[in-house]
């Protein structure tokens, strides 16, 4: 991919760029979906010339609530399954109007935000079809990990042993009992799609990627983390804290994958651990912050189960290794 | 002025795909089923040959059709699909999703019949399961009026009192694999010209400025589209939507005398089309192909038996046509009506029961309302077996035979 890595973002000049999702939204005190949305619309070139897609979720219901809206930017809500699909007929549209001469500008960047559920589930298809077409737009999935929007339900991002409201810690069952989905790799394996993760807390990171995924003619995926207190029961304060550590312990690693080379590129704090392994974090730090897994520490201690969860994630961690050519 | 055209050997798919190659959609968005593959077949060619400089775009699945297409007419692009039964109902979710948006989508129905078991001909069934999603659903009799209407429904939906999505539906396989000539402006510049060279989105004013109706990044102020609206809104997005299909049955008519200048053609009022109803005293109200069949038979029954029994095609479903049907049916002795979709625990079928409530405010009620259920699945309509219906219909109009409120047609009991 040949990418213009002219753009040079700092604290300043990110927080001079216009913020395209407005105050007033009604999404909770320490979702980090607000953050993810802001971050993403700030890399986008030309702010004027930009369409937003929506799937339903979170994001869509706490900032459209009728007759107000959040968002200063062209925006659709289409339905929950269909964010891909509907943003293939706009990027078609503008691409006819343009023929016709009817639209005379460069076409508008389109981006998606979709939710876990909307993505890994209910949209799959819509997303891979889209993908497979070739549509240049980019897709940005807020991942909390839940059907949040009703009630913290489980769905196929949510980790193991994770507590929701249909996968609770019982008292014979301790929680998800299935692994999360690697979503990336299987969007990466449409072989023609830009992907990568972010986590909001590596900020820089994170916009030179969304940068990148517009720049790149067509589509394009990224997965951002992201941390839901409601959820995951915790503090509203200890949103970035937990942030953080989902890169740090490796869990959410940092990577890009190229389409035209086929590879995968481990970047900025996970890179920083490829090379000093003794900086990962151990993932109980990660899982003692949150009221999803308090059943793996109280009333007993699970080592059990959080050393299964350790192999896991260091399993993960070496098959990306070895995927960037690091190991 | 009547302009010039030629006769082509077409059946109803290609006929549909002529309409649009001459309307020539920004974006057509679709996802094979028989009986309807050979729209999207033939419009493929088209793209194909350079001959539209329409986005084809060939979709994952007709739930994606919709969608794509609803996105781009939010993006202020003309958009057409097609599709039929199964995969209409995959689109159910996002039928009232357009209609909601205003989105004056066109989608051409193939009328098949929905599993279980799997089927892939004609009847009703499919459309039937839509009806209430807030799409104006107009039928269509032969392929010639397939292009004709296919036409007129992009004029229609567009209209800035309307801008409601429409369905264009034609019988599976009876109309849509059954070549006829077909009349067809040579020139499809004058269709162009007919429903407009491209669309006209609507101006609206937010926040004191003037926007356009769309997801234009152009705009002043920049839209939001398919907000989440509670009880303190929702009623009022269906009830406009109510007030702007309250106006369609007058475009339909204005849209199907506007036609007739170009094409010589014309259908009804554009709602209802009447043969031989105004001194007959029994009355078939039906759809599709098989008004066709009925005049046939209706025609040799008089010869024969010097009985005059009226059809009266209805073309709009909705809006329904109460009006009309009052105003043609009130005072006959005999109303039949024809259905060909299921009934369900319902006393009768949806065109039975749209007619009979309208017959219940009509002036001078008929005596006899009755209905027949047919076609499930395809299953023939052969015209000995509307001679014999005819028959027993006149033998209940002369008290010969008690009346009932419904019977099965052509089923093994």
């Amino acid at each position: 991919m040949n990418m213009s890595e002219t753009w040079r973002p700092t604290p300043i000049s990110l927080a001079k760029a216009p913020d395209l999702l407005m105050p007033g939204h009604r999404l909770c005190a320490g979702c980090a979906a607000p953050v993810i949305v802001k971050l993403a619309l700030k890399a986008v070139p030309d702010p004027k010339n930009v369409v937003v897609v929506n799937a339903t979720g979170c994001l869509e219901v706490a900032t459209t609530i009728y007759p107000y809206t959040s968002w200063a930017v062209p925006w659709i809500h289409n339905a929950f399954e269909n964010a891909a699909a509907t943003a293939s007929g706009i990027e078609a549209a503008f691409r006819a109007l343009k023929n016709k001469g009817i639209w005379k500008d460069k076409l508008p960047t389109i981006i998606v935000f979709g939710g876990d559920g909307g993505t890994y589930d209910i949209g799959i298809q819509s997303l891979s079809g889209a993908v497979e077409r070739g549509h240049n737009f980019v897709y940005i999935l807020y991942d909390n990990e839940a059907y949040m929007n009703t009630g913290i339900q489980r769905c196929s991002s949510t980790p193991k042993y994770a507590s929701t409201t249909t996968s609770p810690a019982g008292k014979v069952i301790p929680g998800k009992l299935e692994w999360k989905k690697p979503i990336g790799f299987i969007i990466a394996a449409h072989h023609n799609a830009y992907v990568a993760t972010v986590n909001p807390y590596y900020w820089r990171d994170f916009v030179l990627k969304v940068r990148r995924a517009i720049e790149y003619e067509g589509p394009a995926f990224i997965h951002a983390i992201s941390v839901c207190p409601r959820g995951w029961r915790h503090e509203s304060g200890m949103t970035m804290r937990i942030s953080k550590l989902a890169t740090d312990t490796c869990l959410h690693p940092l990577w890009e994958f190229d389409p035209e080379t086929r590879e995968y590129k481990i970047t900025d704090r996970s890179l920083y651990i490829a090379k000093n392994p003794d900086k990962k974090v151990p993932i109980e730090e990660y899982l003692k912050l949150q009221g999803r897994f308090r059943h793996l520490f109280k009333p007993t201690r699970r080592d059990d189960l959080i050393n299964e969860i350790q192999q896991r994630v260091d399993k993960e961690w070496n098959y990306l290794l070895r995927m960037a050519g690091m190991k | 002025m009547v302009a010039e055209q030629i006769n082509m050997l077409l059946n109803g798919d290609f006929a549909v795909a002529w309409a649009w190659k001459h309307v020539e959609p920004d974006v057509v968005a679709a996802f094979p089923i028989t009986p309807q593959t050979l729209i999207v077949e033939k419009f493929s060619e088209f793209v194909a040959n350079g001959e539209v400089r329409t986005e084809f775009i060939t979709v994952e699945s007709e739930h994606s059709a919709i969608s794509a297409v609803v996105g781009a007419v939010a993006a202020g692009a003309r958009a057409a699909t097609a599709t039929a039964a199964n995969g209409l109902q995959l689109m159910h979710e996002i039928l009232s999703i357009a209609s909601s948006m205003r989105a004056p989508v066109m989608m051409a129905i193939v009328n098949r019949a929905v599993s279980g078991p799997i089927n892939i001909h004609c009847d009703y069934t499919d459309v039937m399961g839509q009806r209430d999603m807030g799409w104006i659903i107009m039928f269509t009799e032969d392929a010639q009026e397939a292009y004709d209407t296919s036409i007129q429904a992009f004029k229609i939906a567009e209209h800035p009192d309307v801008l409601l999505p429409i369905m264009v539906c034609l019988d599976g396989f009876l109309v849509s694999h059954t070549a006829m000539n077909v009349r067809v402006f040579k020139d499809g510049g004058v269709v162009k010209e007919f429903v407009g060279e491209n669309r006209v989105v609507p101006k609206i004013k937010v926040m004191g400025k003037e926007v356009e109706f769309s997801l234009s990044p152009k705009n002043p102020v920049p839209l939001t589209f398919g907000p989440f609206a509670y009880y303190d809104y929702y009623f009022e997005f269906k009830r406009q939507q109510i007030e702007s299909m309250g106006k369609v049955p007058n475009i339909v008519e204005r849209v199907n005398n506007e036609y007739a200048e170009i094409s010589g053609r014309k259908y009804g009022n554009g709602r209802v089309v009447p043969w031989n109803v105004e001194d007959a005293d029994i009355v078939c109200v039906v759809m599709g192909s098989s008004a066709g069949t009925m005049r046939y038979v209706a025609e040799r029954y008089y010869n024969e038996k010097g009985v005059k029994i009226g059809i009266l095609r209805v073309r709009l479903f909705r809006p329904f046509p109460w009006e009309d049907i009052q105003n043609i049916l009130h005072g006959k002795q005999l109303v039949a009506v024809f259905d060909r979709a299921q009934d369900q625990g319902a006393m009768g079928g949806p065109l039975f029961m749209e007619t009979l409530a309208a017959l219940y405010f009509a002036k001078d009620k008929p005596n006899i309302v009755l209905n027949y259920v047919y076609g499930l699945g395809g299953r023939d309509l052969p015209p000995d077996l509307i001679k014999k219906t005819f028959d027993e219909l006149v033998r209940i109009r002369d008290g010969k035979e008690k009346p009932f409120i419904k019977k099965y047609l052509g089923v093994r009991e």
